[in-house]
């Protein structure tokens, strides 16, 4: 497969224009993970409430498409139970992305994920704030 | 001399570079390409000269070792040093771990600190980490200057009666910058420091003298060399060798084992337990041969002036940072970011143009945070790059700067 094809419109708008980058002040979830060989690191942070994530956002920088993966999965959990979003699978995570991801490439698509999953599963959540 | 023409007559040294025609290889920092000659070294001494070295009493084997030991003499040669003062490692990596489990009784006693510098590769950062944790000693770092430079007044000021060891690169896999590694272990020399020199970006792209340099261990890898993955020598100087303790144990390094105990056999045998890389060794031979007949004052020669075309030329990519030193101060190795464009999608865009570049930190993390980069392309260079395939590479990143600017 052509690399180029990894690199359409929507992966590069959201490179260049990502959604949800920021912090939130209170989260109660977060991670961060890195992919030592390439270069990419973010943290993503969620606020929960009764269950449901009310807000998502992701600091740091990567590629186009950890980028990508980041916008996309913030904005997919957002209104999502921790239970429904900690069910997302590698392969919705790349349908959302909606490109053929090369094996090299398969680390940044998963990247953001993989952080999501870090910051909701039980036994890994940041300090909580009092809500 | 290499001129352009001769750089691509190289190309048919190489299998799989004849049977790749439209790949650019730019990536030699990371490993070199086989030529023939070492394929076939290697092929014919597994279908026609074959036998464990050292041990055997029939014919087959004693002609092996002889081909062993004299291909251990070859490399000694290429690096100017005597044949007991190589030991064949499984590479620099391999080579740098190993002396730090035995180097210890080797330090000026009483000093305390290993000194490294900012540019290191992190397999002469990690080890020394690890041994000065279980020793109890600090570490310090000699800086980089602006232009990306050892910064020779810090390693004057730094290297006092303090520092038992001081371990250092070469060439920077990063920055492609040598390093006056003459003058520094004269300075190291000054005050009894221990000198590791990382030479793993040195031998393949200009000749090295170990005994003009003056440092006390040089470590390098064949795969780098156009020789074969999984030997590297570590070089030691006599006196210090003769010293130094054995790192693995078991059969060849010995001389008697009792139930009980066992004592060392003399260098290099010492440090080389268990059976010897020997097909390796035999392709290593093979690779030093076939770039000692290019010259490898010629092949230093041919990267500078291709790194000068390089650099006028991407100066021409929009948005193109370079992070490298001065191309009279280098090898061929150019590290760059463009604006806009993570390093990762370079390399992968690059990539799909048959184009190979490596991205990332280059297994230099320190270096990165002290240069205020994340992640970087690299192109680098050996003596059949040519001209042609710089231009390539430019077309390309135009391409991508176009892309991700939105205009394609």
């Amino acid at each position: 497969m052509s690399n180029y094809d990894m690199y359409k419109e929507q992966i590069l708008d959201l490179y260049k224009h990502p959604l949800n980058k920021g912090s939130i002040a209170h989260h109660t979830h977060q991670a961060h993970k890195e992919n030592p060989s390439c270069g990419d690191g973010f943290t993503i942070q969620f606020l929960v409430k009764d269950g449901i994530i009310v807000d998502a956002k992701f600091a740091g920088s990567g590629c186009a498409i950890s980028t990508a993966g980041a916008s996309l999965i913030t904005e997919k959990v957002k209104g999502m139970s921790i239970h429904t979003a900690l069910g997302i699978s590698s392969d919705e995570m790349l349908a959302l992305l909606g490109i053929p991801v090369s094996a090299a490439r398969l680390k940044c698509a998963l990247l953001a994920l993989e952080i999501t999953q870090d910051a909701l599963t039980p036994s890994s959540t940041s300090p909580k704030v009092s809500q | 001399m290499i001129t352009n023409e001769r750089a691509a007559a190289f190309r048919s040294d190489f299998p799989l570079l004849t049977h790749n025609e439209r790949l650019v290889y730019l990536d030699h920092a990371a490993s070199s390409q086989k030529p023939k000659i070492v394929l076939s070294a290697m092929d014919s001494f597994y279908r026609s000269s074959y036998a464990n070295v050292h041990r055997g009493l029939y014919k087959l084997s004693e002609d092996a070792t002889t081909q062993f030991e004299f291909s251990r003499q070859k490399i000694a040669h290429f690096i100017g040093a005597r044949s007991e003062e190589i030991i064949f490692t499984s590479g620099t990596t391999d080579g740098i771990n190993k002396l730090a489990l035995s180097i210890l009784s080797l330090l000026p006693y009483g000093r305390r600190k290993i000194l490294l510098t900012e540019l290191e590769h992190h397999a002469n950062i990690v080890p020394w980490q690890q041994f000065a944790k279980r020793h109890g000693f600090t570490i310090d770092f000699v800086r980089i200057t602006n232009d990306f430079q050892l910064d020779m007044e810090d390693a004057k000021r730094k290297l006092d009666d303090s520092v038992a060891l001081f371990a250092f690169s070469h060439v920077s896999n990063v920055l492609g910058t040598i390093q006056d590694v003459t003058k520094l272990c004269r300075m190291a020399k000054d005050k009894f420091i221990v000198t590791v020199v990382d030479g793993a970006q040195a031998v393949a792209h200009m000749p090295v003298d170990v005994y003009a340099i003056g440092c006390d261990f040089y470590v390098f890898s064949g795969h780098k060399l156009c020789g074969p993955t999984g030997i590297g020598v570590l070089y030691g100087r006599k006196q210090l060798l003769e010293k130094l303790p054995p790192f693995f144990y078991g059969g060849h390094m010995i001389q008697t084992v009792s139930k009980t105990d066992a004592t060392w056999a003399g260098i290099p045998a010492r440090f080389e337990a268990g059976t010897a890389p020997i097909v390796e060794a035999i392709g290593l031979a093979a690779a030093v041969g076939y770039l000692q007949t290019i010259g490898l004052d010629d092949i230093h020669s041919w990267e500078q002036q291709l790194s000068l075309y390089a650099r006028e030329q991407l100066m021409t990519v929009k948005g193109l940072r370079f992070y490298c030193g001065p191309a009279h101060k280098c090898i061929g190795i150019i590290s760059f970011t463009l604006d806009g464009v993570h390093a990762h999608d370079i390399a992968s865009l690059l990539g799909n143009d048959s184009i190979c570049v490596r991205a990332g930190h280059h297994c230099a993390m320190p270096l990165s945070t002290v240069i205020g980069v994340n992640s970087t392309a690299r192109v680098s260079f050996h003596h059949e790059t040519t001209t042609q395939m710089v231009d390539q590479l430019v077309d390309s990143l135009k391409k991508i700067v176009a892309l991700f600017a939105g205009r394609q």
